[in-house]
């Protein structure tokens, strides 16, 4: 469905376009170059725009969790509904507001360091496979992309808490760099199952290797490694219970204390963006993408709108991680600093290094009804 | 036997799952905000909200000016300055509160022999400008007429108990 869309688009707008305004010689790199940008611009705004939602389903959420109704207020036109105004209006403030620049701070660094945590989590997107045809890049080795550029983000942090010359945030900064390094590697190991299991480092790839039902995703050979992965992820993004580097009690906020305006807005995003991003990746990986549920269901597999793979279902399944993460945030205490460590370490490493013996005589064993 | 249990319930998160539940649970419960403006809590015939100094029905002030009310303010808000009327009763002439320094403990109420100083319910009130929040008689006196019904039924349900 996605590319009938994009090929009306491409048919009807973009070559138009293109007969009329660019020299014949480059015709075919113009018509290239436009298909590109009207995708990375038709991944980037519902991105944006669900970032933004986000903050409001957070309050929301964990308003209601906690006996509250949350922001109700701001609305549209004079109609209140539900708040739903709410991140327009904070969006509009922080936009507005001045972004101060401390005066021992490093200038160029200081404010290199919010874009630098923000472009990974949305360059991250290129390789996301959103149906059996769309991709931005459908390129082979796309789970080390991810990897990659999902590891980048630290040098956000890093240079933050550094160019701010502060103490709080230089140890934010210390703080959530080792706990992103440390995750990183269970989380990487987690990914070698995966990609065992899966034979491919195409996200494609994964996803067609997990078709078959429900019960044929990597969900379950891999639970121990869906847990750990998504744990990690929370981790990862620096989210409750795994906050302390924004830890309010002892370094008030962390790397961005010393953000304001649209610069800490962009920290905001990134965080945000990042958990999309590890949502999306863990319903990839283990709950089979765009895969349907119903595929392979007896009675329900045959109803036709249902049983269709599609983005509805991947968009479903990040809605659910997504939850999760506003769901641990309303329960969990924040866990302390060498509890952080032990976990990650003595626990997660030692979970997925095992987890990938027993992952490898199953697939050398083909064991039904994953890996025959 | 019970620390392998325990291992394996830690490693399956089972308390995370618990209090997962709880939270779970509390989503769907009824939410307990008022909402400010157009929703109001229930109030105390006992509230203790702005200050006004009451008449009898005759229009005559009840103040004395026994001053217990000035000698039992922990805050010292109360300032009072009496004369001798014409009639040959003590008024005051001066019966000021400084609202800035009070703390609405009711002190002065309780302590009033004739129920001439009281507490409204009144409780959304500003100053603009500096010394509108210092109370004098007219002004209190003022508050006392526009009041009177509210805080004589206040009182009216308070009387069992007092």
């Amino acid at each position: 469905m996605l590319s009938d869309i994009f090929q009306w688009i491409q048919g009807s707008i973009l070559s138009p376009l293109v007969n009329l305004v660019v020299p014949e010689l480059f015709q075919d790199e113009a018509l290239l170059l436009l298909g590109i940008l009207v995708k990375i611009v038709a991944i980037l705004i519902p991105l944006l725009l669900s970032v933004a939602y986000i903050t409001y389903a957070e309050r929301k959420i964990i308003g209601y969790m906690q006996c509250r109704i949350g922001p109700n207020r701001v609305g549209f036109f004079g109609y209140k509904l539900l708040g739903l105004g709410q991140p327009i209006a904070d969006a509009f403030k922080l936009i507005f507001k001045e972004i101060i620049i401390p005066s021992g701070a490093n200038k160029t660094l200081f404010i290199i360091a919010p874009v630098l945590s923000f472009a990974p989590s949305i360059a991250a997107w290129a390789v996301i496979p959103f149906d059996d045809v769309s991709v931005l890049a459908d390129i082979n080795a796309g789970l080390l992309y991810i990897l990659a550029l999902t590891s980048l983000a630290v040098y956000g942090v890093i240079i933050a808490g550094w160019a701010s010359n502060s103490k709080y945030a230089f140890l934010g900064a210390i703080r959530s760099a080792a706990q992103i390094i440390s995750y990183e590697i269970a989380m990487g190991f987690a990914l070698v199952c995966v990609l065992i299991a899966a034979g491919s480092l195409n996200l494609g790839e994964i996803i067609e290797a997990q078709s078959g039902s429900f019960l044929h995703w990597f969900w379950i050979p891999l639970f121990p490694v869906f847990l750990v992965y998504f744990i990690s992820g929370v981790a990862e993004t620096n989210r409750a219970p795994f906050d302390v580097a924004e830890g309010e009690s002892e370094i008030v906020a962390g790397f961005h204390v010393e953000y304001g305006g649209m610069a800490f807005s962009i920290f905001f995003m990134a965080e945000y963006a990042n958990m999309i991003m590890i949502s999306v990746l863990t319903s990839i990986f283990f709950l089979g993408g765009w895969l349907s549920p119903l595929q392979g269901v007896p009675l329900l597999g045959s109803i036709p709108f249902l049983s269709d793979h599609g983005l509805i279902w991947l968009l479903m399944k990040t809605s659910l991680f997504l939850f999760c993460f506003l769901w641990f945030r309303a329960t969990f205490p924040r866990y302390r600093y060498d509890q952080i460590m032990r976990l990650g370490w003595k626990v997660f490493l030692p979970i997925t290094i095992v987890w990938i013996v027993i992952i490898s005589i199953m697939v050398v064993a083909e064991i039904p009804p994953w890996f025959n | 036997m019970q620390k392998i249990q325990q291992y394996f319930q830690s490693l399956l998160l089972w308390e995370l799952v618990k209090g997962l539940q709880l939270t779970g649970k509390y989503l769907f419960k009824r939410k307990i905000t008022i909402q400010y403006p157009e929703e109001k809590t229930p109030m105390s015939p006992r509230f203790r909200g702005l200050h006004a100094l009451r008449r009898y029905p005759n229009g005559e002030e009840r103040c004395i000016a026994c001053k217990l009310c000035e000698a039992v303010c922990p805050a010292v808000a109360i300032t009072i300055d009496s004369e001798q009327r014409e009639d040959g009763t003590r008024r005051t002439t001066r019966y000021d509160i400084d609202l800035t320094k009070c703390i609405f403990c009711g002190f002065c109420e309780e302590s009033c022999p004739v129920d001439s100083i009281v507490e409204t319910h009144v409780f959304e009130y500003h100053g603009e400008q500096r010394g509108d929040l210092l109370m004098n008689k007219q002004k209190l006196l003022a508050n006392g007429d526009k009041y009177e019904k509210q805080i004589a039924e206040a009182r009216e349900k308070d009387s069992l108990y007092r």
